[in-house]
């Protein structure tokens, strides 16, 4: 689960790491009455979308004055905001942070994610905060600095104090970093947290440790002991298919390309959009219905699919093992009745019950074309979809 | 042979009196030597009664101690599973297949932090796997066994319906399996492509394996490098996810694509310089195991 920047920054400030004072904002009048409470002469409007890189994509600017910061809330407020993150369709902006400006010294990068080798909490840092890391990664490998810490000790003091001093923190703020960086650690094992970043992390003229931005991303799986951290959730920055489907239980992801995918399980579920692109065409979506899929279930998924209006054809690959081909047949053919279904059908069905499954589709009188194998159903829904 | 499980296995079912304990504990009981096998349920709550005949103790050592088992199969809960992780590690049992589904990462990384620093000798499948079978001697776990016939392939994967699929195309081939192995779809779990294909490489009754991964992480890349230098039997090999777009969980908790790493692309071509015969089409895997076969 992802959360704002603000937000983050409340999460991290509980734990003690230093931010900018600043007020969340959803209108311009209170971004200007804002300014108000907010020390200095010199603000910052900042986008509050859940995606990365707003700032190049012109949602946040720097205010010189009350006016200029109503002008700039007015403009980023309400715009379809388009990042590397977002897609070409954008994300629209409901929700301001205004923040008082900072002396920037020097910007500095700290992340946390699982590493999945070590099994182990990671810590990176390096000295080139504030760009694309994942640049810095890749072209520059020696200047980001990792730390595996161990579970039962946490971030050990002597740790903490080398990665500072080889990021390039000056000695007399190296207590401060140590502070920030235990506080980040404490904050992303307290809170569950798969992800927390905070880039950049500025060391200020007068030498102070200052988290300017901040990211955490929750392990959903963990959710369940942190109902004060579900409360943050914000539902407008999620797609609506894919909170539809998760109250029934289905796992959706809607992407580019014109044939819906209904399958069981997420690997073949993954191998199905693939043999779908091996043979010319690109899938709606990923939908895996999970192992326990009732007549119910595959219906509100023909739905949820075909709200899309890009899909122009359905292809459903079911390897029934403990859920049974005879149970997904009768739900298909259901479903296909009850959405009026007008768009080509194509299933594959394998495994426990297979020959009842495909009685019950030709039986139905439906328009609904049968495979045998996984590439067989491919070929068949990119022909029909192609009018061929 | 076979690796990690056979007719002589002993099981114990933690979470054996919730609704998916009781029914796959069921269906594996009914599978092959199923009723040799399966000989244990643990509930601490229970302990004296039965499960359809299966005694019911209150701890896996006592499990261990009176009904002689060596391996554990786990359905409790995700809030209380990597507990229970830790009470079969500690029992000291030769092997743990998690099937659990939605344990907090936080969890797994505690616990296998314990089974590093207390130097245990139990292997952990999981979680959120299938299981482990071998066709016609024993099935522990949630795959249909029915689709399964024994043989000489190894299939090792992250998934389930994806091996299952795998299987159902060694089938129709009328090629049988030595042991399948699911080693599940989190980011932080038990055995990876690399442990099982030395288990393979060892064992006698395996000629080849069918290896099938997925977007994330880089288990199938260092599986991949091993191969190289020290399998001695062929490989084939499918990556799931060329699709997936970066930054989208696909499902699993690890099928995710971060920092430009872990792409199907980058795995295929790693598999593919190591001498692992690679299929990039999931249709496929059973026929390009019939070639090499030859």
């Amino acid at each position: 689960m992802k959360i704002h920047e603000y937000q983050a920054k409340e999460v991290l400030r509980k734990y003690g790491v230093p931010t900018p004072q600043g007020v969340p904002c959803f209108s311009v009048d209170e971004a200007v009455k804002a300014t108000q409470s907010i020390p200095g002469k010199v603000w910052v409007v900042k986008a509050q979308i859940h995606a990365g890189g707003r700032g190049k994509g012109g949602g946040v600017k720097v205010a010189k004055s009350p006016d200029e910061v109503k002008t700039y809330a007015g403009q980023i407020l309400g715009m379809q905001l388009k990042t590397h993150q977002t897609g070409p369709e954008g994300q629209k902006v409901r929700r301001l942070l205004i923040e008082e400006g900072a002396d920037i010294k020097k910007e500095l990068y700290v992340g946390m994610v699982v590493d999945r080798v070590t099994q182990k909490v990671c810590l990176m840092a390096s000295s080139e905060g504030g760009m694309d890391i994942e640049e810095v990664a890749a072209k520059t490998p020696e200047k980001i600095h990792k730390v595996f810490v161990d579970p039962e000790t946490g971030l050990k003091d002597a740790e903490a104090d080398a990665v500072a001093a080889k990021i390039g923190i000056p000695a007399a703020s190296v207590p401060q970093a140590r502070a920030v960086l235990q506080a980040l650690y404490k904050a992303f094992w307290d809170t569950d947290a798969s992800l927390a970043e905070i880039n950049p992390l500025v060391l200020t003229g007068d030498g102070r440790v200052v988290a300017l931005d901040a990211k955490i991303n929750f392990d959903s799986n963990a959710l369940f002991r942190h109902p004060d951290l579900v409360a943050l959730r914000d539902l407008d920055e999620e797609d609506p298919a894919e909170i539809e489907a998760s109250k029934y239980d289905l796992s959706y992801i809607s992407l580019d390309g014109n044939i819906g995918c209904l399958v069981n399980g997420a690997g073949l579920a993954m191998a199905t959009m693939d043999t779908i692109k091996l043979y010319g065409a690109e899938p709606a979506n990923f939908l895996d219905v999970g192992g326990g899929a009732t007549a119910e279930k595959v219906t509100e998924a023909f739905k949820i699919m075909l709200k899309n209006p890009k899909v122009k054809g359905i292809l459903v690959n079911i390897f029934g093992g403990i859920m049974q081909c005879d149970t997904i047949a009768t739900g298909v053919v259901a479903a296909a009745r009850e959405v009026k279904l007008s768009v080509p059908l194509v299933v594959r069905m394998k495994g426990t019950n297979d020959e009842k499954g495909r009685k019950i589709l030709k039986d139905s009188g439906l328009p609904i074309i049968s495979a045998d194998n996984m590439a067989d159903a491919a070929q068949k829904i990119v022909a029909a979809v192609a009018g061929k | 042979m076979s690796i990690l499980i056979n007719k002589n296995t002993r099981v114990v079912t933690q979470g054996i009196t919730g609704k998916t304990g009781q029914f796959h504990t069921r269906m594996s009981r009914d599978y092959a030597n199923g009723k040799a096998c399966f000989v244990a349920g643990v509930n601490p709550k229970k302990a004296g009664e039965d499960f359809e005949g299966i005694p019911i103790y209150a701890s896996v050592k006592e499990a261990k101690q009176k009904a002689g088992v060596n391996t554990s199969v786990i359905y409790v809960p995700p809030p209380f599973a990597a507990a229970a992780i830790w009470e079969a590690v500690d029992a000291d049992l030769d092997l743990v297949i998690c099937i659990t589904e939605g344990i907090p990462v936080r969890d797994m990384i505690e616990v296998k932090d314990r089974m590093r620093k207390h130097n245990k000798k139990a292997i952990l499948v999981g979680p959120n796997c299938p299981g482990v079978i071998t066709p016609d001697e024993i099935k522990i776990g949630i795959m249909p066994g029915h689709i399964h016939k024994k043989g000489r392939i190894g299939v090792v994967s992250r998934s389930g319906t994806l091996t299952y699929e795998a299987v159902g195309q060694l089938m129709e081939l009328g090629i049988g399996q030595s042991t399948c192995v699911g080693t599940g779809g989190d980011p932080v779990n038990g055995v990876k492509h690399i442990d099982v294909l030395r288990m393979f490489n060892d064992d006698p009754e395996t000629d080849a394996v069918i290896m099938v991964g997925e977007i994330g992480g880089s288990d199938e890349e260092t599986a991949a490098l091993w191969v190289k230098d020290n399998m001695k039997k062929p490989v084939v090999g499918f990556i799931a996810g060329v699709t997936a777009p970066a930054g989208k969980r696909m499902g699993h908790a690890g099928a995710i694509i971060s920092g430009g790493k872990g792409t199907a692309q980058e795995k295929l071509e790693v598999m593919q310089a190591c001498g692992i015969k690679i299929t990039r089409n999931p249709a496929e895997m059973g026929k390009t195991l019939k070639a090499i076969l030859k």
